[in-house]
């Protein structure tokens, strides 16, 4: 499955477009920086809370498909500019991220 | 200690205290260096993992330093330096789960006690050497080709 295919099945809000064609392997729930760059797979949508520079640079180091924030978390300008110019993928949905990983799980493992 | 090869790269980056928005860039230009240099993909994805939480723990603990990247045929390094207060108990900082991140640096996902084990783990070798009220110095390093 596709980034642009989850985008579309979750109806999520692409707020920095990356490579949306990038197959979506897996997924990783975390809003520890240190967990995610521990554990998180090259090609998980990496589901958070946090919404800073930060974010942009550890999704970038794992290869992430894609960032998705959850509960309508609105990043900086700073850091959905970041993510362009880095080419990666940040996604928001209005849900949380039980709901959001739920689906997600469905959608791949379902 | 086995005579080294010859260095292809060396790279000094400088690091200012409390810039943790702007921490981060050191990582993502280290693994960009690596890339165009061919170093083997499996090291660019550890070295930036590694860069990374030592790039945060200078912006956070310390009043500065700096990042040096080393490359040789055989094997990449990073040395970091900071001036600041120096880790006052090693092994404690080496064990998974403590951190003394203050609650700001917490609440944006920090300080999960992960970054030493991290650093520890994605690298063939570390070493840590402290002094208190005077600085930290980490060398880690990556082997090349010959596991």
């Amino acid at each position: 499955m596709t980034v642009a295919e989850v985008v579309e099945r979750l109806e999520l809000e692409a707020l920095a477009a990356g490579e949306l064609k990038a197959t979506v392997a897996g997924g990783y729930c975390s809003d520890l920086l240190s967990d995610v760059l521990a554990h998180a797979q090259s090609g998980d949508m990496w589901i958070t809370h946090q919404r800073h520079m930060n974010v942009v640079a550890v999704a970038k180091l794992k290869e992430v498909a894609a960032v998705i924030l959850v509960r309508g978390a609105a990043p900086s300008a700073e850091m959905t500019g970041r993510a362009r110019s880095e080419g990666v993928t940040i996604l928001r949905s209005s849900a949380s991220a039980f709901q959001v990983a739920g689906r997600l799980y469905q959608l791949l493992e379902g | 200690m086995p005579p080294k090869e010859k260095l292809l790269h060396r790279r000094v980056f400088i690091l200012l205290p409390g810039n943790l928005e702007q921490a981060g860039s050191v990582s993502g230009d280290v693994r960009r260096e690596l890339v165009a240099l061919g170093v083997e993909q499996d090291i660019v994805r550890r070295a930036g993992v590694v860069c990374f939480e030592g790039e945060m723990n200078i912006a956070m603990y310390s009043e500065g330093g700096r990042i040096i990247l080393l490359v040789a045929d055989d094997r990449v390094e990073l040395l970091f330096s900071d001036r600041g207060p120096g880790i006052p108990d090693i092994e404690l900082a080496r064990t998974p789960g403590y951190s003394t991140a203050p609650d700001w640096a917490r609440e944006l996902g920090f300080g999960a006690g992960m970054g030493i084990p991290n650093m520890e783990h994605q690298s063939d070798r570390l070493e840590i050497r402290s002094r208190l009220e005077g600085g930290t110095v980490i060398r880690a390093v990556f082997r090349r080709g010959r596991g």
